[in-house]
């Protein structure tokens, strides 16, 4: 007997986002089925990996995590080349943790420097993290706005605490925003009504539900991305049909499961292979529920999770 | 699906003859809609009556339970589609391939790696709970040697993997008590090992070649009555895999196809060669709908990922994981170390102690019960207040524990700390962080 698949009927599409500029930039979303679910639908464009870039030499890290970078760890500029050249990027997320209030507290001119630094050494798309502290994240991102002006630059994360300030920059400079909530379905929705009536374009809206890493409740995410993709793909919620960014890596590499040596810890077995499966199958997972990017950091665990991606759709 | 009262009573032999308890076949038929009644109660009911109601009030992936004892493992019996819809039901049990050509050394270490590797969780024990023996050998005694072995060395539900019918009857004859799972019937040989299965009243793997293939094999066999099966679809390859398992699962769910509703097994072991893509694989197939995951070896840095990513896939939504109530000693602490407070939500918890591991600090952590909420939650909730903290701060046995009495509270409920210092004679209340991250610089300071 022939067996068709039960198909879902699908009545929307999540928008098109164009990163970056120029030969290097690309487009994310445009997809209109749940992920990989091509017997059904298409993806135009495959999720894509930022890899990972610091603005100050990480403190805690694994040694799994720092060897890749140990001879560029004090410099972002040249770590995001790197990354580039070296391990392949396809887009660049620079963290700008030393410009943690509770940390080193960097004054946003300062932020903006290396900002520009790093835009300068590499033509990929740029994503530039704040530390969630709305006060803070908006001065920041507001100054590094203007300073890389249409050097189309993805800010965040943006929140209904700060959105106004950031989100005039980015209209104001021509930059994408990052949409940032507390894994929960309505608020993301909500602050992507705001965004989008303050001025900035859908296309210009990704979406960040807050994500963990797994065994420290992904589920949360997990289920919260698969309904906004529910809502975007079957019930027409154009307010939520963005694509959604999950800056998974800091997660997956803080558990002390990431970070315990093989001596330490002979039942988790090897800590190089651990750390990398711990942070590749966080995405997985996360690319499942209906990731478009996933922020990195280990060049191993991102060519697996490229190569399954890869394998999914072809 | 679940049939009404009155669809339940059409049915029945409407007699109100009383027999089955109940006065009347409506009220009868309404107590087995409510499921207050069995229906075997009624002893008129005609044969194909019974059939249809048994069908119609079957859950649409059927829960088949593998092994016995402390080897019994259920899978199947899933309900949605999505895990915020209702909840998953039950975990995807792990398997390991052992294979019978492996010379004694190697057994062993597979059966204690398999033994060894287990990790306690907020409350929940993970492990592997499989293993698959292989008929590789082509010698009847050695295969029949490895089943006794590991049913001797471990407490794992078997699978026997043999496609020679004498070979496989001699196993089952030394492991049946045990209700190894059958793998399995193909087009070939459907008839002897259904015969086998029935025989020894254990499980089966049907494996076709593709889903329509294995759709008629299963209902080959269902036609017959037997339905402790595991479905196959015979893909190979992730792609195929994942495709075959939505298939599946939305055939049975979504158009109650009978023939598609059990649950299935999958063999990443079979999609590569490299052990991370392999776990990779596994751990998709885990996410979405695979009924029992068979991995090729056991890598304790393989293993662990998977289970936790299971524990999260499979935690019911509505029951957010919880940690026990207490005080949790990290590092070592003594009768000067800082106490912190926080709630029993398990991310919370995680949270925390790997913050205070990484501040090489020594600490107490009191975990409090706030059924599973997290901070704002539990005080929203009226669980996280000044009141029920301070009793238990005074019932936990913190203070011979120490010789201070200073307690550092969440920074997001600083607002109770002048009730709690009301309530709790001699302490003083310290506000921490208000996110874990600052833990460590926090506890830095401590005392200084």
């Amino acid at each position: 007997m022939s067996f068709e698949i039960p198909k879902i009927k699908y009545n929307g599409q999540i928008k098109e986002s164009t990163l970056g500029e120029g030969q290097s930039g690309f487009r994310v979303g445009g997809q209109n089925c749940f992920p990989f679910h091509f017997f059904e639908g298409s993806m135009p464009n495959l999720p894509r990996i930022a890899m990972e870039v610091y603005d100050y030499p990480p403190e805690g890290w694994p040694a799994t995590a720092v060897e890749p970078f140990r001879d560029v760890i004090d410099n972002p500029a040249r770590w995001a080349q790197k990354c580039v050249r070296e391990y392949g990027a396809e887009m660049i997320c620079l963290q700008l943790a030393s410009t943690d209030p509770n940390g080193l507290d960097k004054s946003p001119e300062e932020a903006s420097q290396i900002v520009s630094e790093v835009s300068r050494a590499v033509s990929v798309p740029l994503i530039v993290w704040g530390t969630a502290n709305p006060e803070k994240d908006s001065q920041v991102l507001v100054k590094v706005a203007q300073t890389c002006a249409n050097k189309r630059l993805i800010i965040g994360p943006v929140e209904e605490k700060n959105y106004k300030a950031v989100a005039e920059a980015a209209i104001k400079y021509n930059h994408t925003v990052i949409a940032s909530s507390p894994i929960d379905i309505n608020l993301a929705k909500q602050l992507n009504i705001l965004l989008t009536n303050s001025g900035v374009s859908a296309e210009n809206i990704l979406i960040d539900p807050t994500v963990s890493s797994i065994g420290y409740g992904i589920e949360y995410a997990y289920s919260v991305m698969e309904r906004i993709r529910i809502a975007a793909l079957t019930q027409q919620d154009d307010k939520l049909q963005m694509p959604i960014i999950c800056n998974v890596a800091r997660e997956a590499w803080k558990s002390k499961e990431a970070k315990m040596l093989f001596e330490e810890a002979p039942e988790l077995g090897d800590e190089t292979k651990r750390g990398i499966l711990l942070e590749a199958i966080s995405a997985m997972v996360l690319l499942l529920a209906g990731g478009d990017i996933m922020i990195m950091r280990h060049p191993q665990a991102i060519s697996l999770v490229k190569d399954i991606i890869k394998e999914l759709a072809n | 699906m679940a049939l009404s009262g009155i669809e339940i009573f059409k049915l029945l032999p409407k007699t109100n003859c009383g027999d089955c308890g109940v006065p009347t076949c409506l009220a009868f038929a309404m107590s087995i809609a409510a499921g207050k009644a069995e229906l075997d109660k009624c002893p008129h009911l005609s044969d194909e009556a019974r059939t249809r109601l048994e069908e119609a009030s079957a859950p649409p992936i059927r829960p088949v339970s593998i092994g016995a004892g402390e080897r019994l493992v259920k899978t199947g019996g899933e309900t949605v589609m999505f895990r915020h819809e209702k909840r998953f039901e039950n975990p995807a049990p792990i398997a390991f391939i052992t294979s019978d050509s492996l010379d004694e050394k190697q057994m062993n270490r597979q059966f204690n790696l398999f033994n060894t590797l287990r990790y306690e969780r907020a409350g929940n024990s993970l492990k592997a709970e499989m293993l698959v023996i292989r008929y590789d050998s082509a010698n009847q005694e050695k295969y029949v040697s490895a089943v006794e072995q590991a049913l001797a060395d471990t407490d794992a539900s078997l699978i026997l993997m043999c496609d020679e019918p004498a070979v496989l009857e001699k196993a089952l004859l030394v492991s049946a008590s045990t209700r190894p799972l059958i793998y399995g019937a193909d087009s070939e040989n459907i008839e002897s090992m259904l015969e086998l299965a029935r025989k020894f009243d254990c499980p089966l793997v049907v494996k076709g070649k593709n889903v329509e293939n294995l759709i008629a094999l299963s209902e080959q066999i269902t036609a017959t009555g037997f339905k402790n099966l595991v479905l196959d679809s015979g893909a190979r390859t992730l792609k195929q895999s994942f495709t075959d398992q939505i298939a599946i699962r939305r055939a049975a769910l979504n158009s109650k196809f009978r023939p598609l509703g059990f649950p299935t097994i999958v063999f990443p072991c079979e999609m590569t060669d490299d052990p991370l893509k392999e776990t990779l694989y596994a751990s998709i197939l885990i996410a979405k709908y695979a009924g029992i995951v068979v991995m090729s070896d056991i890598q304790a840095e393989a293993l662990f990922p998977l289970l936790v990513e299971r524990l999260n896939i499979f935690t019911d939504p509505q029951r957010p994981l919880a940690t026990k109530e207490g005080i949790y000693e990290i590092g070592g602490p003594d009768e000067n170390s800082p106490v912190l407070l926080t709630s029993n939500f398990s991310l919370t918890y995680f949270l925390l102690t790997g913050e205070i591991e990484s501040s090489r600090v020594p600490a107490y952590l009191l975990v409090k019960d706030t059924e599973g909420l997290s901070i704002m939650t539990a005080w929203a909730a009226g669980k996280f207040s000044a009141d029920n903290i301070c009793e238990f701060i005074k019932k936990c046995g913190i203070e011979e524990k120490i010789n201070h009495r200073k307690l550092i509270i969440p920074g997001y409920v600083d607002f109770e700390s002048s009730g709690i210092e009301e309530e709790l004679e001699g302490w003083e209340v310290l506000i921490g962080p208000r996110e874990g991250a600052h833990l460590p610089a926090y506890l830095k300071n401590w005392g200084k």
